[in-house]
């Protein structure tokens, strides 16, 4: 059997199934989609030009003569394809996505209509400034409201993700550590809890990774970095914390203010991971939790659309003790009104992270998401996400088992304990919902609980969604636990595909079309 | 509030189910003095119609490029793209999706995605590509630290024509993993000065062509010196356009080719999101960063896609990942696919001889002008031109007279020539917008 290292199994068993194909390869709805390599043609395009004048080349004798092989598509068979293809894709417009720790909430639709305004989507990022006083104006918008809902007084808008916000800020660190003469200053401790990219980022800023235990409540245990830090003693070598607040067990850290303390009175500096912050918006300020640095990703928190994957957005508030050494460029307003950017480096400034300045498309969704909410609607959006979430773990709690006991925040974590003895994983599960037209939710993930399931319902379900959800899942632990493993193990068998086999994928990669 | 589904009544009822009185009780487990008792600073919420005339009245205040003559380039380049690309790109089940971590119910983003990266293979020469980073700048920096990896060694050579942009958020990420940057000082024609800098401590190379003042660079002997020294050539390019008509990276030895996407099916943005094209040889594969997705079959033995080898990913390798990235361009991938697939090999080519003419066409007529003179040897669609006058004085002036007409260079580096200005001509510049420009700069020059 295929396991990865999560033990999670990556190649389906062979079941034989009796049923018929069509002669077309369709299925009702769903469409057969070949790949365009397929369809298409080589000396076709879909787009009118008007003839070459036939000039003379100036490319310096390196013009390319061979035909490119891509395929061209007229429009029709364009929009076929494209339609066909998505409809294989789950959507949040298609029902509930409880993905944990990915924020899948309502995308809405007034924010893409503000984001092709040509003065935001027409506009060339070096344009000159008095031309882009709106496109600046709005940056200058959006880093306002972040800086009051965190009271934190800077913010970096450029990181284009959120571990790229993650980058911004614990590269600023760095900066000041080593400004201050302390670039011995290279432990960052960093919980088993957490997502991924804070270890990758912490080595990624030339940091080495401490890890911290949690304890039985899922929080960081007090004790064990207590004696680590005084272990190290005076001269020690912490550069800082990465932390999520909620954690990725969907609980406050509810020491959270002495771990800052401490980290702070270590010389070390408190990076917050603040892919959470949708728990906490307008009830709760990092600022005054002791916090240094934070990104937000603007795509879960403030509702920018996933996209398949992205494009994210990750502005990163900063300290007072760090706010000097900021990446370039950011947005200033004189007396007058008049906005400005930065974008020369100073002796202070970390450097750059990319070029031009940050994701503007995100930033005009983002500011006419927070302009709708308003602080109150921000406010009534935390408070509904915590209470779906504690709906979901009250009502399913009896069937399923909780990995921690007590009320959770946003999102609510799940061990495999209910599916012990029964043959079935949560990744049999997990597959299952699909069957029932849910995208499952995030699965081992995170690693301190065996077999984790987080859900995470967000403001946007309403009642009846949740009900309907509920009834579901109650329905698919009664049904593991009454030992049905074989409809669990051939799931999904609606979907599109059955079962991938992901080893075969990784042991022979094929990553393109190859004639 | 418009976006929140539950009403009191619904909260009442789920708070008993919970065995609450009150939502305070759920956020009981916050410290007393973590909790925030002011009341934020900040508006109350609006309707859908105040919103918008607000962010209407904003985007008004800036003059956005389609109306008006438009010559700026410098590594976001503005071409039409065609009306079904931003309505497919509008569709739930792509807008509204995560990542394909679920691929039973993901083919549509994985077919794309794999579609993407052969489209993204081809056009550069190479064999393999991921599934899109940031943008050009943060794919060019990804590489350097890639090429340390791959090679063991510690010093990468930036040549003197990459975007100054590129080259600083380079130098700004590999710094904090010790790789020595040596970065050229930008001149129009040195790129090759590189070669002599090459030695066995040599990490990589990285040299952009077209490079930044739209030169075009024969990327053959660098990448010959390179390899006699073990070192990786990496390519760039901020421009998709100038492959139709261009030799491809791979072609000329590249080993790595990164570069910008925005040109085909993204818009300008003002700088973002773009998409970051990322491209190696089969042999560097376990060392990219990024997504990638592969082919497989499903239970029944039916070909499926998936992403894959991610175990050099952050969410599997934690801090022995080859980079954190974790959300790309998703979205911009696909429109850049849809732009692909619409135009072709052929209406790709076609494309670029369009916007090779109207550089060439303007490139001619801006030499005629007495204080202004073309500087490049070579060049795809954009080009330097030293004036006589400050380029960004220049610049301004022209921008009053609502012509957008060019990047001054010092704008990308202040301690570079303030003299350079550079101008882009893609196709949707037309007579009209060349005589505008043409005119109003001899005034400025005279």
């Amino acid at each position: 059997m295929s396991m990865n290292t999560q033990g999670r199994i990556t190649a389906p068993t062979k079941i034989n199934y009796n049923v018929s194909k069509s002669f077309s390869g369709n299925k009702a709805l769903e469409q057969a989609t070949k790949l365009i390599f397929e369809t298409g043609n080589f000396n076709k395009t879909g787009i009118d030009f008007p003839a070459a004048k036939g000039l003379e080349y100036r490319l310096g004798g390196l013009e390319q003569k061979k035909d490119i092989e891509l395929p061209g598509l007229s429009e029709p068979e364009i929009l076929r394809h494209y339609v066909r293809l998505s409809q294989k894709n789950y959507a949040i417009d298609l029902g509930v996505y409880p993905l944990g720790s990915c924020t899948m909430k309502h995308n809405p639709r007034l924010n893409e209509k503000i984001a092709r305004l040509p003065g935001f989507a027409d506009v060339h990022p070096l344009q000159p400034i008095s031309t882009v006083q709106g496109a600046l104006e709005l940056m200058y918008e959006l880093s306002n409201w972040l800086t009051k809902l965190c009271n934190m007084p800077a913010v970096a808008l450029t990181p284009k993700a959120g571990a790229h916000g993650e980058l911004c800020g614990m590269m600023t660190i760095r900066a000041r550590l080593d400004a201050d003469g302390n670039s011995h200053k290279r432990r960052v401790f960093v919980p088993e809890s957490a997502h991924g990219t804070n270890p990758a980022t912490a080595v990624q800023c030339g940091f080495f990774v401490d890890e911290l235990p949690a304890n039985d409540k899922g929080c960081i245990d007090m004790k064990v970095l207590r004696s680590k830090v005084n272990e190290l003693g005076e001269n020690n070598d912490i550069a800082g914390i990465m932390l999520t607040n909620p954690n990725t067990c969907g609980l406050f850290e509810s020491e959270i203010i002495e771990i800052s303390e401490l980290i702070h009175s270590a010389g070390g500096y408190f990076y917050c991971d603040g892919a959470n912050f949708n728990a906490l918006v307008g009830r709760v300020r990092p600022g005054d939790l002791g916090v240094d640095a934070m990104h937000i990703n603007l795509h879960k928190t403030f509702s920018t659309p996933h996209g398949g994957g992205g494009p994210g957005s990750g502005p990163t508030v900063l300290s007072e003790a760090l706010k000097d050494f900021a990446p370039v460029p950011y947005v200033i307003k004189d007396k007058l009104g008049y906005y400005s950017l930065v974008e020369e480096i100073d002796e202070m400034s970390m450097g750059r992270l990319c070029a031009f300045h940050g994701q503007m498309g995100m930033y005009s969704r983002a500011l006419s998401y927070l302009m709708s909410h308003g602080r109150d609607g921000l406010k009534q959006a935390t408070e509904d996400a915590v209470l779906n979430a504690n709906y979901i773990l009250a009502s399913l709690s009896d069937l399923m088992s909780p990995a921690y006991s007590g009320h959770c925040m946003h999102e609510v974590l799940f061990n495999d304990t209910f599916l012990k003895n029964t043959g079935i994983d949560t990744i049999d599960f997990a597959k299952a919902m699909i069957d029932e037209g849910y995208h499952p939710m995030t699965m081992y993930f995170p690693l301190v609980v065996h077999g984790a399931m987080l859900i995470e319902p967000t403001e946007s379900e309403s009642k009846y969604e949740l009900d309907r959800f509920i009834h579901t899942m109650r329905g698919l632990a009664k049904k593991a636990k009454n030992g049905d493993v074989e409809s669990f193990k051939s799931a999904p068998q609606y979907a599109p595909t059955k079962r991938l086999d992901e080893t075969l994928a990784a042991r022979k990669p094929i990553l393109r079309y190859d004639a | 509030m418009r976006y929140l589904p539950l009403d009191n009544k619904d909260r009442s009822q789920m708070l008993g189910a919970i065995g609450v009185k009150d939502i305070e009780d759920l956020f009981e487990c916050i410290p007393k003095q973590a909790r925030s008792s002011e009341l934020f600073d900040l508006p109350c919420h609006k309707p859908e119609s105040e919103v918008e005339k607000y962010m209407i009245r904003l985007s008004d205040k800036s003059i956005n490029a389609s109306s008006v003559p438009f010559f700026c380039g410098a590594g976001a380049y503005k071409h039409h793209v065609p009306s079904s690309v931003d309505h497919l790109i509008q569709r739930s089940e792509f807008l509204t999706a995560y990542t394909p971590y679920q691929p039973e119910i993901s083919q549509g983003t994985l077919q794309v995605l794999f579609e993407f990266q052969s489209q993204v293979a081809i056009l550069t020469g190479m064999e393999v590509a991921n599934a899109s980073m940031y943008d050009g700048s943060t794919a060019c920096a990804e590489a350097v630290v890639m090429a340390k990896r791959v090679t063991k060694k510690h010093k990468a050579i930036i040549a003197p024509g990459l975007h100054p942009h590129y080259s600083l958020a380079t130098k700004t990420l590999a710094s904090s993993v010790d790789i020595d940057v040596c970065v050229l000082d930008s001149e129009i024609s040195s790129d090759y000065e590189v070669i002599d800098l090459i030695n066995d401590e040599t990490a990589c190379i990285v040299v952009q062509s077209p490079n930044v003042f739209g030169e075009i660079v024969d990327l053959t002997p660098i990448a010959e010196k390179a390899h006699q020294h073990k070192a990786l050539l990496i390519a760039v390019f901020t421009e998709p356009v100038a492959l139709g008509l261009i030799k491809p990276p791979g072609e000329q030895g590249a080993d790595i080719v990164v570069g910008e996407g925005q040109g085909i099916g993204v818009g300008l943005n003002f700088g973002g999101p773009h998409v970051g094209l990322f491209a190696c040889n089969k042999k560097l594969v376990r060392q990219m960063p990024g997504r990638i997705c592969g082919e497989t079959i499903d239970a029944d033995g039916n070909r499926a896609f998936v992403l894959t080898l991610s175990t050099r990913e952050q969410h599997i390798r934690r801090d022995k990942a080859t980079s954190n990235i974790c959300t790309n361009s998703g979205l911009c991938c696909l429109a850049f696919s849809i732009h692909m697939s619409l135009l072709g090999g052929k209406g790709l080519r076609k494309l670029a001889i369009l916007n090779h003419e109207k550089a060439n066409l303007l490139a001619a007529r801006i030499d005629k002008i007495n204080g202004a003179k073309v500087l490049n040897s070579s060049f795809f669609n954009e080009f330097a031109v030293e004036l006589d006058k400050c380029a960004e004085d220049v610049v301004d002036s022209l921008a009053s007279k609502n012509i957008l007409g060019g990047v001054p260079f010092s704008r990308l580096n202040k301690a570079g020539a303030k003299d350079i200005l550079l101008i882009c001509a893609t196709e949707i510049v037309d007579q009209h917008d060349i005589d505008t420009l043409c005119s109003a700069l001899e005034e400025e020059l005279r």
